[in-house]
């Protein structure tokens, strides 16, 4: 069973219905047990990082991202899903930037480019032994953000440039993350869902 | 690792069916809109646009069925605009699958509800649709409302302007006089918008040839939106983008059949 992880961020039914193309069942919930039961976990997000991660902490969502880790079960962010999992964010913030899970440590920060939001089908640059990726290394994903991690974390990276190279996938063990969105990304994002759910 | 230009078929829905009209008038049947977005989503469309021209309350539910049905089977980026005036209304949108919205008259009406909308829901769900036309206005364009029936007495490029400061993650330009005309985008307002704005940019308005889609990518357009010429099958959604690819603008391959 596949849980999507429900704290108050956009529209979940399109991400329900493209993981449930992969031939899991898959559930859109809040509940903690459940979340943290699941085979896999999808941590979406739409909107600022600091909104994001204060409703990931209304539904416990940090230390359910840190339990899972801990028992070796598989976690997916995406877009705002996969900024929340480094340790900083500095979208809206007038000082120091805000904090995140800290799955990975860096900051997320503004692209340098010159249109923003970064916003449609970009392809990547991707590691040979990507599992995500496999057999769609050459395709377009659907990406809107301004915000971005800009350096290399965990054991794959994927990249995309707008404006500067950032970082648009990250495979880490237990922990995966896009900063595109695959539930938007036509065939292309459905395989690499499938890819997804098929490792788990 | 380039980002592709958009290429976006509109669908015109009122009352569950998509029609096609010239200037926003005559309008006539051009089929199934659910149908259509599937087809389109196979051809290689790389977002599709939904507007609502419904005037009744019961036309605007069904159109909250062709998104939710649509966004059922059609994995790209949905925007769904017409009729929008409160951020209950995105959010009725957004739940039934729309990804993006656009709005228009009711902004110019109260632009703080561009504002209200990004602080809710995120810039990057909010469009600002500018029907605009040529005009004596400062910067020779102004706004329209009422499907270009109207003059909003606004000037289209300082409107955008605003919009950019209020928090719109996006332009849709319509140019009222090139609409369904088939006769080219209006490149000189594509132009003058671009220079003020560094949102991405829909052109909109007057596509015919494979060479009016390029043209507006010179003048700036980030996305090309067009609507006629793909209902009425004068060009395909792959006939565009292998033009455009062959003439070294980037864009994401149709996708095998």
């Amino acid at each position: 069973m596949i849980a999507i992880l429900d704290y108050g961020s956009g529209n979940l039914r399109s991400a329900e219905r493209a993981f449930a193309t992969a031939g899991n069942e898959v559930v859109v919930t809040s509940d903690r047990t459940i979340a943290l039961e699941a085979e896999g976990l999808v941590v979406p997000g739409v909107g600022a990082f600091a909104a994001c991660m204060s409703g990931l902490n209304g539904v416990d969502g940090a230390a359910i991202v840190r339990e899972r880790l801990a028992k070796e079960r598989p976690t997916l962010g995406i877009c705002i899903g996969m900024q929340i999992m480094f340790s900083h964010g500095t979208e809206h913030s007038d000082s120091a930037p805000h904090p995140g899970v800290g799955v990975w440590d860096g900051t997320v920060s503004l692209l340098a480019a010159p249109i923003l939001p970064h916003m449609g089908w970009n392809t990547v640059e991707v590691d040979l032994d990507s599992i995500l990726f496999k057999g769609i290394e050459a395709e377009s994903f659907y990406f809107v953000h301004s915000y971005a991690a800009k350096s290399a974390v965990g054991k794959m990276q994927a990249w995309s440039t707008q404006g500067e190279r950032f970082l648009a996938a990250v495979e880490d063990g237990y922990m995966s993350a896009t900063q595109f969105h695959p539930e938007k990304s036509g065939a292309a994002g459905l395989a690499l869902i499938k890819n997804w759910v098929g490792s788990l | 690792m380039t980002l592709s230009v958009r290429i976006i078929p509109c669908l015109d829905v009122t009352d569950g069916r998509v029609v096609k009209g010239v200037n926003f008038t005559d309008l006539v049947d051009a089929g199934d809109p659910v149908e259509m977005a599937a087809l389109y989503n196979t051809e290689g469309a790389d977002e599709l646009t939904f507007l609502d021209i419904s005037a009744s309350v019961a036309g605007r539910e069904t159109t909250l069925e062709v998104v939710r049905r649509t966004a059922e089977q059609v994995f790209i980026p949905l925007t769904v605009g017409g009729g929008i005036r409160s951020v209950e209304d995105v959010d009725r949108l957004l739940r039934a699958g729309a990804d993006k919205i656009s709005i228009n008259t009711s902004a110019l009406a109260r632009p703080q509800l561009i504002a209200e909308i990004a602080d809710r829901f995120g810039s990057q769900v909010l469009v600002l649709s500018v029907d605009a036309r040529r005009a004596r206005t400062d910067s020779g364009f102004e706004v329209t409302t009422h499907g270009g029936r109207q003059s909003a007495g606004v000037d289209a490029i300082a409107w955008v302007e605003q919009a950019c400061v209020l928090g719109v993650g996006e332009i849709l330009l319509n140019s009222m006089d090139a609409d369904g005309t088939r006769a080219g985008y209006d490149i000189g307002m594509i132009t003058a918008v671009r220079a003020v704005s560094k949102v991405p940019l829909i052109a909109s308005g007057g596509a015919g040839s494979l060479e009016d889609f390029s043209a507006a990518l010179d003048a700036g357009a980030d996305a090309l939106l067009a609507a006629s010429v793909f209902h009425f099958g004068v060009h395909r959604i792959g006939d565009v983008k292998r033009y455009l690819g062959a003439h070294n603008y980037p864009v994401r391959a149709v996708p095998a059949q």
